[in-house]
């Protein structure tokens, strides 16, 4: 135990040593060094920690990222290109202003991290580092942490009303070994409506925290596309608060990579509150690894979750999927849906899933069903039979099983979107 | 047309023979009707000439203007011209009926070397024969077969038969499962389809569907082996006294 945990002391000193606190003073400064205090009384994830024991978190807690070769993806369009948006640049995770679109245009506030310690904006200040401290329990998530006190770079972004149109976090990659930690506080005001993009992988190892606190009646709308880099890694965390009657909607494309975890802590504090989580994700070789670790908590009454997550898996592709669905005493009515599937085309490629319920209210609706299967073999020679090619034939019913999580994305244009940029992909990878 | 010569087959996993010596030929403009007990064979020889994964042929041939089908993978079978209408047409959730169609139909002509049809042209094509077959708009909208009734079912699998337009078509007991009114339209869509370049091979289990769609040539299958061949009249004998007589006759 003592040497377990000597080991851990000096995993973090290592990591601890390659990093610096970023410049700035004021409310942020306060905020880092505050976190920092937390993460050293936390330590970095080890593998005997119950929530990463389907997924190594070794690469994550190196003090550098390894190197991943940049993919060029020059034989597709920008992703969201068909969708009028507002596009903020980040090059190794650092902003690209002359890159980006000029941020009044999408009438709401957006400002730099970078910007930001400077600036009394009040309601980030509010936001930073709280929404992630408060979803460090019942289990703990040091990775955001340490975001929390690292990252120098990231968007404020404030709506007051609907906004124009999409704010787009577009993430490209420059270097080989860039190490990018990226910080965003959003906080949707009551009655307003938000919808947040993001696509690429963003560095050689990525690891970004969103804090989200979507206010009564308000509304965010989240779609990601984690880019098509095979030897990038990435840890994502979304933090979200949801008030009364309000909505919360995001779904997640992953193709490729060597490692990606992405967290989400929900909670749903207002009475009819709405939260929708789904994924995508498609693998292929033993390099990848792909883990959904998904937190929702119900504390109000009549409030409705759902959770949607499918992956292909192919020659040794490993996904994971965590969920769990909180219903505290008072949280009556409570709506709670929760299935993940994996479609496996191969007998070496692995699916582990943990679906986790705990409610003490007496009067809820609580679901949930995790599944693990290989192509329908009825329904490839019915294909088949009909003149479609074998691999178009497989492609084909692949997307169709990924169909039902992208059907959760709520508006038709991004939906389609999402789901021409996997057809391109399954096609791509045929030959 | 279809050239069937000493067929033999036995399911793979098994060491069971289910066709044991099938000889048949259908015509280009004629339409045979296969009949038999049940167990005979009969959906067995249909999927072998589809290409269904778990038969082996042992012995004998099968040909569709004077190619191996054997050889062929079921695509390669289904842009040469060959259609199966299932028995139990299977539901593909996710992918939808109008997608699923333009899929099959593009590959096929891809395959043939012929251009692919525009998204226009596609739906011009599939509404009118959607509409012979009363089959309306929302079922075209759905995910294949998904959520069908045993009618609708079928005739989505006549709909893809007049959309594909094939040389030969093997029709599974289509008429399982459907009621008077269901056949009815089943039987128009495939008597519309009757042409002089196009050859039919229809299995069923009872004489009521040959009411509707009258055979040239009617032949008895039993224990893996075409037993009797005559007109139309044979299935009328078959109707009106079983099978046991014509195969108490033939043993």
């Amino acid at each position: 135990m003592v040497a377990l945990a000597q080991a851990r002391q000096d995993a973090l000193e290592t990591r601890l040593a390659a990093l610096a606190l970023p410049e700035g003073g004021g409310w942020l400064g306060a905020a880092r060094r505050e976190a920092l205090a937390r993460l050293t009384a936390a330590g970095l994830p080890g593998r005997r920690d119950e929530y990463w024991k389907y997924t190594d978190p070794a690469a994550l807690n190196a003090a550098e990222a390894a190197p991943a070769k940049v993919f060029v993806a020059d034989d597709e369009a920008p992703g969201f290109g068909a969708i009028d948006r507002l596009r903020l640049v980040f090059v190794d995770g650092v902003f690209d202003a002359e890159r980006s679109d000029d941020p009044a245009l999408a009438g709401v506030e957006i400002e730099q991290l970078a910007r930001a310690g400077q600036a009394d904006i009040h309601w980030a200040r509010d936001l930073y580092g709280a929404l992630e401290a408060r979803g460090q329990k019942p289990v703990a998530r040091p990775l955001a942490t340490l975001n929390t006190a690292f990252a120098g770079q990231g968007v404020l972004i404030r709506a007051t009303g609907r906004a124009a149109k999409p704010v787009h976090l577009v993430y490209e990659r420059g270097s080989e070994a860039a190490d990018a930690l990226l910080h965003h506080c959003i906080r949707v005001e009551e009655g307003a409506e938000l919808t947040l993009l993001e696509t690429g992988a963003g560095a050689a190892r990525l690891q970004t925290v969103m804090e989200v606190e979507v206010a009564d009646g308000a509304a965010f709308h989240h779609i990601r596309s984690q880019g098509r880099d095979h030897e990038r890694r990435m840890v994502t965390h979304i933090f979200a608060r949801l008030g009364r009657e309000s909505r919360f909607k995001s779904f997640t494309l992953s193709v490729n990579g060597r490692l990606a975890r992405n967290e989400a802590v929900l909670e749903l504090l207002g009475d009819d509150a709405v939260a929708h989580l789904a994924g995508a994700a498609a693998g292929d070789g033993d390099a990848f690894h792909h883990d959904d670790t998904v937190f929702v908590t119900h504390a109000a009454e009549r409030c409705e979750s759902r959770q949607v997550f499918k992956k292909v898996l192919k020659n040794g592709a490993v996904g994971v999927f965590q969920g769990k669905i909180l219903v505290t005493q008072d949280a009556q009515k409570t709506d709670g849906y929760q299935i993940s599937q994996s479609l496996l085309l191969d007998g070496d490629s692995q699916f582990l899933a943990k679906p986790e319920l705990e409610i003490y209210a007496d009067d809820v609706k609580c679901s949930h069903g995790s599944t693990s299967g290989a192509i329908d073999e009825t329904a490839l020679f019915y294909l088949r039979a009909r003149g479609v090619p074998l691999a178009d034939a497989q492609a084909l019913l692949v997307l169709a099983f990924l169909a039902e999580a992208i059907d959760e994305i709520e508006d038709e244009a991004i939906a389609d979107e999402v789901r021409g940029k996997l057809e391109g992909w399954l096609a791509r990878r045929k030959g | 047309m279809l050239q069937i010569n000493n067929l033999h087959v036995k399911l793979e996993e098994e060491d069971k023979v289910i066709l044991k010596g099938v000889d048949l030929t259908v015509e280009a403009g004629k339409v045979h009707a296969i009949m038999g007990p049940n167990g005979s064979g009969k959906s067995t020889l249909s999927y072998v000439l589809a290409g269904r994964d778990g038969y082996e042929v042992t012995e004998g041939s099968a040909a569709l203007d004077g190619e191996d089908l054997l050889e062929m993978e079921p695509e390669q079978r289904a842009a040469a011209g060959l259609f199966l209408a299932f028995q139990y047409p299977v539901e593909i959730p996710g992918v939808g009926n109008m997608t699923f169609l333009r899929t099959a139909l593009n590959s096929q002509r891809k395959a043939r070397g012929e251009g692919e049809l525009s998204a226009g042209e596609f739906l011009k094509l599939v509404r009118a024969r959607a509409k012979d077959l009363a089959i309306d708009a929302e079922m075209l909208k759905r995910p294949v077969n998904m959520g069908f009734s045993g009618g609708e079912k079928k005739r989505n699998e006549i709909l893809q038969m007049a959309v594909l337009e094939p040389r030969m078509c093997i029709l599974d007991e289509t008429d399982s499962g459907l009621d008077v009114d269901a056949m009815k339209l089943v039987a128009d869509g495939v008597n519309a389809l009757r042409d002089a370049g196009r050859g039919f091979l229809v299995i069923t289990h009872y004489q009521r569907l040959l009411d509707h769609i009258v055979p040239d040539v009617v032949h008895i299958m039993a224990d893996g082996r075409i037993v009797k061949t005559g007109g139309p009249e044979l299935a009328l004998e078959v109707e009106k006294n079983g099978y046991t007589d014509i195969l108490a006759e033939v043993a």
